[in-house]
């Protein structure tokens, strides 16, 4: 299979596959991350010393070290230093290991951009629901959240089209995502060897996955311009 | 018995002094303006009658039933404060309009929430929220807005914000409502708009605190004056006593170039 139109149809198939797993793994992230790094920005700002504290160091040790030794500590950790290979050695275990990984490191990026957003409202809001009976829960959920959201959409889109970029890194414990798929083409996998133009062409599965965001994401920010 | 009664209010931040020893009282359907110049802790007070701030010292009364104490903690928890706050309204200075909610979301929600929590609201639902939202209409009218209860805060002028937010306050049912500076970010021309609608709810007999530096408006609607200085009430009586034949040196004072404006 030397001629470009017989390989297309086979890494075609092949970079569908890998890309499936890539987008299973953007999406998991941001399902896990969007919730957990409310809960971490929480934790930066409570009242309590010692939680903050605790936080506001684990949230540097992640921003602050490489996603890829992130991957790489948690999925080989458990089983070289404890003898436990809690994630199993196929697929599946890898996705998980990825997806942990990627959940922690992504929430500490949103926690803070939370942070920002939710500090940004004058405290004229939290006081005027409190005078009219509101409760602490109340005031966040019927008033700021959604000021928080309209704040931080636009530094939020941010991460999350450098996320989908970011799952490529999932590589190194050899996640079977859309660049591993283009990749195996130059070892060589069902008779193709040496070609080095699907690892190129994954690039464009990025860019129209990054492009429909983009999309979405405008639309979002377009939907929350009816307050100011 | 007095609807309410304020008495040694102490208040502190960090080493300032800001309240030393407040003590007042005030009768239901009166009202009573509160004037002194900036930092004399006219705010600071009104703060701490709806908790905005805890008083360190002195205690709060209405009707004879103690709502705070700064020697008890028993007020301090958060469903006892969230219940006592609500024998006052309050209506800011920078209006804090909720941006995302229309001008009758806006004095429907607290309302609502407050439903809610009703055991009967499952059965009752949609009788409870038509209540409240008749409720709001009827108060939106009131303050003229008839015609602006379906724009956001960002589409309305800074006395319609005002008056949305006088609507909202009272949609609570507050024994008091306190207002804090409530012209001070507008202009003349929307001043007066406002002053208007708190005329009229003086007229109806609603129990009103106003702080001010509106001097005119102070003299002609309240029924009663005091006069704060240095975190001290200086002096109080009635409205026109008080502009007419101040009895404090500091009094006089700061009242002489709004009498001479006048005369």
């Amino acid at each position: 299979m030397d001629s470009f139109f017989e390989q297309f149809p086979v890494v075609f198939k092949a970079l569908n596959v890998g890309f499936l797993q890539t987008l299973k793994l953007f999406a998991v992230t941001l399902l896990g991350a969007l919730p957990l790094g409310l809960l971490i920005s929480f934790g930066t700002m409570s009242k309590n010393k010692v939680v903050s504290s605790i936080v506001k160091v684990f949230i540097w040790i992640i921003r602050g070290t490489p996603l890829m030794i992130q991957l790489l500590i948690i999925y080989y950790f458990p089983g070289l230093v404890f003898n436990n290979p809690i994630w199993g050695g196929d697929e599946g275990g890898r996705f998980v290991a990825s997806a942990v990984a990627f959940i922690i490191n992504y929430a500490c990026y949103f926690s803070e951009i939370y942070r920002g957003g939710i500090q940004a409202i004058p405290v004229g809001q939290d006081e005027a629901g409190l005078v009219l009976g509101l409760n602490k829960s109340e005031i966040f959920f019927k008033i700021k959240l959604l000021q928080m959201i309209k704040r931080i959409v636009p530094p939020m889109s941010n991460e999350i089209l450098t996320l989908v970029k970011d799952t490529s890194l999932a590589r190194i414990i050899a996640l079977q995502e859309v660049i591993w798929a283009g990749q195996s083409f130059m070892k060589g996998s069902q008779g193709i060897s040496g070609a080095i133009w699907p690892l190129f062409f994954t690039g464009v599965y990025y860019l129209v996955c990054n492009g429909v965001l983009t999309l979405l994401l405008g639309r979002v920010e377009k939907k929350l311009e009816f307050f100011k | 018995m007095s609807l309410l009664k304020v008495e040694h209010i102490c208040k502190s931040f960090g080493k300032t002094e800001v309240l030393k020893d407040i003590s007042f009282e005030m009768e239901k359907s009166n009202v009573l303006s509160i004037i002194g110049s900036s930092g004399s802790g006219k705010t600071t007070l009104l703060r701490c009658l709806n908790f905005l701030e805890r008083a360190d010292k002195g205690s709060i009364s209405i009707e004879g039933k103690k709502i705070y104490d700064g020697e008890d903690s028993s007020f301090l928890k958060p469903e006892v404060l969230r219940k006592n706050r609500l024998y006052f309204g309050m209506v800011f200075q920078s209006f804090n309009l909720f941006p995302q909610y229309t001008a009758l979301g806006n004095v429907m929600l607290a309302r609502q929430l407050e439903a809610k929590k009703d055991p009967l609201y499952k059965e009752k639902k949609k009788e409870m929220l038509e209540g409240i939202e008749a409720e709001a209409v009827e108060l939106l009218k009131q303050m003229g807005l008839a015609d602006r209860m379906n724009n956001y805060p960002h589409q309305l002028s800074g006395g319609q914000c005002q008056r949305v937010a006088i609507a909202r306050a009272l949609a609570m049912k507050p024994d008091i409502l306190c207002f804090d500076e409530p012209t001070s970010a507008l202009d003349p021309e929307l001043t007066g708009e406002v002053l208007k609608v708190i005329r009229a709810l003086a007229e109806q007999k609603a129990t009103m605190i106003i702080v001010t530096h509106e001097m005119a408006f102070a003299r002609d609607v309240s029924s009663e004056v005091m006069f704060m200085d240095q975190g001290y009430v200086l002096e109080k009586g009635p409205s026109k006593e008080l502009f007419e034949n101040p009895r404090e040196d500091r009094t006089k004072q700061f009242l002489s170039r709004f009498r001479e404006g006048n005369a």
